[in-house]
């Protein structure tokens, strides 16, 4: 019997480790650089000259969108006059009195010319980026809250909240988001502002985001580590919120940033169409390239600029989300 | 493919419902009375008020109103613009324009926008890839309505090789430019899914095995990779649709194309919100029905999606 030998030994089930071969593939580098998705991410961007255009752009776009004033002192709306009417104003503008500024091309200290309004084109672009970049950092704020709770409800307590709120996101869906917004911002037509326009936009918008949360939340949900958060009594609601969205967010960053650039092409179009905000309060890119319509034979730079402006503005947004998107994205870089 | 149509079908109910209800209940918060609206300037005397809100159901209650409009669709009577222009002749005029020019774009949109997928998928990094990245960039970046000043300033005023704005009668010569603009941004989405699409497929063993079999580029290109890299093509169709819509509704406006999007573009000029939400009923329903056929095609090119919950 063993109770000749008062020593119990454990028995040793554990193979050697093997440090060479395959146990070398299974060893984990404690040495090495840390690793997770977001420090990756950053690595690979940080390789990218896409990624340093765009963000410095985009840097760019915001300074001037904060501080219009350095780069213009001229006013956006006011003083604008049709013609040249008496020699203080001939003065400033290097031109005869009784000349028509409407249109006119480029004189001294106005590099870009005049609208058919007689606004300074430089001016009111400058002045546009504000505009334009609130409405859009706005709709995405509203568009991600949305987006992002409906998305995580629905996707982690499932059953007949998921089918639910789906079915909600489904209707919203089914309806294109600018059509939408025409129809609410025709209904507020006396008081059109930034928020309001935002809102109109961004009601209609999240639904996109919502589902892809979802599916994310449907993935990660499955995944051991939400299994052990709820297994060592952590509630539902909190396991969610520290481990199943954190872990599902990054196509929600994504859908985002190229989101941002839809939600500035949705206010200009909906300036364009008219119903966007009024062209005598606020600059809006929209509102001058509609404007330029009247004039587009005679002085092509009032529908030029703006419109530069505008593409590039959406264009530093959508190439930031496409090489956010690679860098996440495993998948992506594949086909890339 | 019986229980897959009528399981769609049935799903699509809840979305025509709701978002009929939900433009209608946005008419409903409309401020002021639209009747005393059409009168402008002048004071109607009530039992004119009267006999107009009962021709338009708006001596109704909200709910009463949406399923009398909804029983009225079904009748296939879109109503009637408080401006007293009926929405079916509306439609019946300007239909025809729209669609004529819908049916353009989609043909550019896929032709052009298959090919130069293949062929930047076929030779990824070449310098055709190249090139189609940075022009399907721009496209995606360059707003519908910027895009269509551009060609009108350009090809239509410059270059002389288009009309600037279409005819009367709308000839298919003058529709082409307005149809390469309104397929543009959707042409750069075709690109990039069939590029990525036929990378993909590329890499499938079943690819490997037609050459292995001894099968040529020129079979197995058409036959083995493009028909599989259709299906998230088509897929996205239905996006495509939404864009489509708004963008015909740009387009038609600057083109000055007699269609739909052209008659929502001088409603919302004028401000003339009855009009608008007429017309984007219309369109939404249009959407809806659109989105089932093509969730329906779907079902027939990929057997798969039959079976799935």
């Amino acid at each position: 019997m063993s109770s000749k030998n008062p020593v119990r030994t454990a028995p040793h089930f554990v193979a050697e480790v093997d440090e060479g071969g395959l146990g070398a593939v299974d060893a984990v580098r404690v040495s090495d650089r840390k690793s997770n998705l977001w420090l990756d991410a950053w690595r690979d961007l940080r390789g990218r000259w896409m990624f340093w255009v765009s963000a410095v752009f985009i840097l760019f776009i915001v300074f001037v969108a904060l501080f219009p004033t350095v780069f213009t002192q001229v006013p956006p709306n006011d003083g604008c006059i049709l013609t040249v009417q008496n020699e203080t104003q001939a003065a400033e503008l290097g031109v005869p009195v009784g000349t028509v500024i409407s249109d006119h091309g480029p004189l001294p200290g106005h590099p870009l010319g005049f609208t058919r309004q007689g606004c300074d084109v430089f001016s009111r672009i400058v002045h546009g980026t504000g505009t334009s970049l609130s409405v859009g950092l706005i709709v995405t704020v509203i568009v991600a809250v949305m987006g992002i709770a409906l998305g995580a409800f629905a996707g982690y307590f499932g059953g007949w909240i998921d089918s639910f709120l789906m079915r909600i996101g489904d209707i919203f869906f089914a309806i294109p988001y600018i059509l939408a917004a025409v129809v609410i911002m025709s209904m507020f037509l006396a008081d059109r502002n930034i928020l309001i326009i935002s809102l109109a936009i961004g009601f209609f918008a999240w639904p996109s985001t919502a589902r892809i949360l979802r599916s994310e939340v449907l993935r990660v949900k499955q995944l051991d580590y939400v299994m052990a958060s709820e297994a060592i009594g952590v509630s539902k609601l909190r396991t969610m919120f520290s481990h199943v969205m954190p872990n599902s967010l990054a196509p929600v960053i994504i859908i985002s940033t190229v989101g941002l650039a839809g939600a500035i092409t949705a206010e200009a179009t909906l300036s364009f169409l008219g119903v966007g905000l009024p062209a005598n309060i606020f600059m809006s890119w929209g509102n001058d390239i509609a404007q330029a319509q009247q004039s587009l034979r005679t002085a092509p730079q009032v529908l030029i600029y703006p419109s530069i402006a505008l593409s590039f503005t959406v264009l530093a947004f959508i190439l930031l989300g496409e090489t956010v998107r690679d860098a996440l994205d495993p998948k992506a870089r594949a086909t890339r | 493919m019986f229980w897959y149509i009528i399981r769609r079908l049935l799903q699509g109910i809840p979305v025509f419902l709701g978002s009929t209800f939900l433009i209608f209940s946005m008419v409903f918060l409309v401020p002021g009375n639209p009747v005393l609206r059409m009168f402008g300037d002048r004071t109607p005397s009530p039992e004119q008020i009267a006999a107009l809100e009962a021709k338009f159901h708006l001596d109704q209650p909200f709910l009463v109103r949406y399923f009398i409009y909804l029983g009225d669709v079904f009748q296939g009577n879109l109503g009637t613009t408080y401006a007293g222009q009926s929405v079916n002749e509306i439609l019946a005029r300007t239909f025809p324009t729209t669609l004529r020019l819908a049916l353009l774009a989609v043909l550019i949109q896929l032709i052009v926008g298959v090919l130069a997928g293949l062929i930047s998928g076929l030779r990824k990094g070449g310098i055709f890839d190249h090139a189609a990245l940075i022009v399907t960039l721009l496209l995606i970046s360059i707003p519908v309505f910027v895009l269509a000043f551009v060609a009108q300033w350009f090809f239509g005023i410059q270059l002389g090789w288009f009309r600037p704005t279409v005819g009367s009668g709308a000839p298919w010569s003058d529709l082409i430019l307005p149809a390469i603009v309104l397929a543009a941004l959707n042409m750069a989405y075709v690109v990039r899914l069939t590029r990525a699409s036929v990378i993909e497929t590329s890499q499938n063993d079943f690819v490997r095995m037609a050459y292995g079999k001894g099968l040529s580029r020129r079979r197995v290109i058409p036959v083995h990779i493009l028909r599989n890299s259709m299906i998230p093509v088509t897929t996205n169709l239905a996006a495509d649709f939404g864009i489509l819509i708004v963008g015909a509704t740009v387009t038609e406006g600057i083109f000055n194309v007699p269609g739909v999007g052209n008659e929502l573009f001088k409603a919302i000029n004028r401000h003339d919100t009855p009009e608008i939400v007429s017309i984007v009923t219309i369109l939404v329903i249009v959407y809806v029905f659109v989105n089932l056929l093509i969730d329906l095609l779907y079902g027939v090119l990929d057997p798969r999606i039959r079976y799935v919950k």
